[in-house]
């Protein structure tokens, strides 16, 4: 029981302390890494590609749906032009998206995707998409939205439906920007 | 030169305890506020925790009292939906942070020291400062709702966005009072360890050691371990809200989900950091009134040390619909339904010790054993909670809370109430009216099963939680479950009647009042003196 012995224990049991708050912040990192990592969660880490057409397969439709949401402070509407499709894999297929601007101001938003089933994201291959960019919508504009997508043929049998939702946000930094 | 047995071991140890000292200390307490104030005695320390578990746990328990009163009919009768959330919220925070956690830091305090035979904690001073910091938590926490835009009220768990976007303003002083308590039991959890491996008496080897110093030194570890990771989740809300970072906020390129995941990393260690010291507790009482030793003592040790390993690979058991991939479901529910074994373990283990013992049912015994029984039903809807695709049904219904209050109130509260009556007599020298006692247990017995074992139907049937008004079939059933929970919060008035009582007088208690009991507290005279074990006690 000597007085070393402890304050060594103290020392050891307090940095533990330190370490597991530090680890606690270190699973942000971690958690996106492993998303990337093995696709899941539905999160779309998805680039513009521009791969090879595969082969179209026929024998098969899945069915895509479009869902779409609006984050309370963008005063905007947005809203396909069809609420699902069916489609065969590996046909590409274009859809757009109205936005309107009702506000009396220019704001900028940003669509963030995300996929149901979390282990279909990665078979939605999307060409070209306005998620890849900031939208700017001046005062009461409305604007056609397009996204071009196909549907990797190697989809697991199991997946009928994907369902794609964008949710539209804000832009904070550019509005901070504006001022 | 008395001899005695310790019980807990294989093989039969023989006790050498120094002469007993009746002595009253010499460097003589001081008095008043300031006894209590500046006290570094684990035995004031100890009963510090104790009085101010039992204040909360009213405090949580008339919140309780309020949500039941609301729920007991269909419609909005007494209070609005916004302060029915902050009562839910306050009631689960208070009861898990304020009631039972220092339920158990209280107990620590008083027996760890005299069952390892040390003089008193290893950090004296750091135990004073753990223990002061609480009534300051909890004040922050309780006075947040009193503010306008009242406290918090998104569930005890405080999920974002409901905790950062549609918060009240108060949140702030709900996340300093966690990180508060966060403090104060990581300070309390370090003495604990410090003490087990510095102070116990000669020849107390680990495996020596009563089963209630082991379950609460692999608490500790636990406590060391995932509390500071609670710290982590609270300050990231706090700055998600406050200073317009996006850990958990979708619009800045965060994810909500990732606080469920931090949020239970800590929270379902936590479940067993207020289950394991129960299981001590239960394993030092069966057996003095069973009068036999403990069944299997080492394996009730490596039992609770696989349950703690354990417990930090079964998180997502609580976010299954969530939309997990299949492979994840999978892990979790084969990994939460792995714990059931060990915790299978411990209850054969009782109930072996229970087989042929000469059995006497006093008030302690009474109430470990309705811990076997209740305990082990919450155990089970534990297990139908794990079935991934059952849980879809389950999920966020009242059978959920049915099974967490089987498991914390005719668990971890029962066996709290189990240790209370154990060792009254050892902390007031009293013997505690046996009578009242019993009042106690089967008023508390009866009316917690008509509190809690109807939720299971209300949830089977679809009843949500946490919502102030219901769907009119299930009025019946809230009416019985308010009826049970009215008696249950009524019933616990007998508790306080019977402490104070011992606390005043009474028949004198011996050093050792229960015939069967065995272990280095027994061998201190009743009430135990202000200083024990300054020599210390060999164990052989």
């Amino acid at each position: 029981m000597t007085q070393p012995k402890i304050k060594k224990q103290l020392r050891l049991l307090i940095f533990s302390v330190v370490g597991m708050f530090g680890f606690g912040f270190a699973l942000v990192p971690l958690y996106d890494v492993f998303c990337d990592i093995t696709g899941l969660n539905g999160k779309d880490y998805s680039r513009a590609t521009a791969v090879p057409m595969s082969s179209i397969d026929e024998s098969r439709t899945v069915k895509v749906e479009f869902v779409t949401y609006l984050n309370k402070k963008l005063p905007w509407q947005f809203k396909p032009e069809i609420r699902s499709i069916e489609l065969h894999p590996g046909e590409r297929y274009q859809v757009s998206f109205v936005a309107i601007n009702q506000s009396d101001q220019d704001t900028f938003g940003r669509a963030v995707p995300s996929i149901t089933p979390g282990y279909g994201a990665q078979y939605l291959v999307k060409t070209e998409c306005f998620c890849f960019q900031e939208q700017m919508l001046a005062a009461n504009e409305e604007a056609m939205m397009p996204l071009i997508f196909y549907i990797d043929p190697n989809i697991p049998a199991d997946i009928s439906t994907l369902t794609l939702a964008y949710t539209l946000f804000k832009n904070e930094p550019t509005e901070v920007a504006m001022r | 030169m008395s001899e005695i047995q310790l019980k807990d071991n294989a093989d039969k140890t023989i006790l050498d305890a120094p002469a007993i000292t009746t002595h009253i200390d010499h460097h003589s307490a001081p008095h008043g506020y300031k006894r209590w104030l500046f006290s570094t005695n684990h035995k004031d320390i100890g009963t510090l925790y104790l009085w101010f578990s039992l204040t909360m746990f009213f405090i949580g328990g008339a919140m309780a009292m309020i949500i039941r009163a609301e729920l007991f009919q269909p419609g909005l009768q007494l209070i609005e939906p916004n302060f029915f959330n902050q009562m839910t919220t306050s009631h689960g925070l208070i009861m898990v942070f304020g009631a039972v956690m220092p339920a158990f830091v209280g107990l620590a305090n008083w027996m760890l020291p005299l069952m390892i035979g040390a003089p008193d904690m290893a950090l004296p001073r750091m135990n004073n400062w753990s223990f002061w910091i609480l009534p300051f938590a909890f004040s922050l926490l309780l006075l947040s709702l009193f503010t306008e835009g009242g406290g918090p009220n998104f569930g005890w768990t405080f999920y974002p966005p409901l905790s950062t976007q549609y918060s009240p303003d108060s949140t702030a002083m709900f996340v300093f009072s966690i990180h508060l308590m966060g403090i104060s039991s990581i300070m309390g959890a370090i003495n604990v360890i410090v003490t087990i491996f510095n102070m116990r008496a000669p020849g107390m080897t680990l495996m020596k050691m009563p089963m209630f110093v082991w379950t609460w030194l692999i608490t500790a570890f636990l406590l060391i371990a995932v509390m500071p990771v609670l710290a982590g989740a609270v300050t990231m809300i706090l700055t998600d809200k406050y200073f317009g970072t996006s850990f958990f906020d979708a619009a800045g390129g965060g994810d909500p989900v990732l606080f469920q995941h931090v949020f239970w990393f800590f929270g379902h260690p936590e479940v067993y950091i207020m289950i394991l010291p129960s299981f001590g507790i239960i394993s030092a009482i069966i057996p003095t009134f069973a009068r036999k030793q403990l069944f299997g003592y080492h394996s009730m040790v490596y039992a609770t040390a696989s349950i703690a390993i354990l417990s930090f690979t079964v998180w997502a058991h609580h976010m299954f619909t969530v939309g997990l991939p299949l492979a994840a479901e999978l892990f979790f529910m084969y990994c939460t339904m792995l714990i059931s074994v060990p915790t299978g373990v411990k209850i054969f283990n009782w109930i072996a010790t229970l087989w042929r013992g000469s059995i006497t049912f006093e008030v302690p015994m009474l109430f470990s054993l309705a811990f076997i029984v209740l305990f082990t039903i919450g155990g089970f809807s534990g297990l139908m909670l794990a079935i991934t695709p059952a849980d879809f049904q389950y999920h966020d219904t009242y059978f959920v809370v049915a099974h967490f209050h089987y498991v914390l109130v005719t668990g971890a509260v029962f066996s709290i109430m189990a240790a209370a009556y154990y060792w009254l007599p050892k902390w007031t020298g009293y013997m505690f009216n046996e009578k009242l006692g019993k009042w106690h247990f089967w008023c508390s017995l009866i009316s917690v099963n008509l509190l809690f074992f109807p939720m299971h139907f209300l949830g089977l049937a679809g009843m949500p939680r946490r919502i102030p008004d219901y769907a009119l079939q299930f009025a019946d059933i809230n009416k019985i479950v308010s009826i049970g929970g009215f008696l249950f919060g009524l019933s616990q008035l007998i508790f306080v009647a019977v402490v104070v009582m011992a606390v005043r007088g009474g028949k004198k208690a011996p050093a050792k009042p229960w015939e069967g009991a065995e272990g280095l507290e027994w061998t201190v005279p009743s009430p135990a003196p202000y200083h024990t074990f300054d020599t210390p006690p060999e164990v052989k």
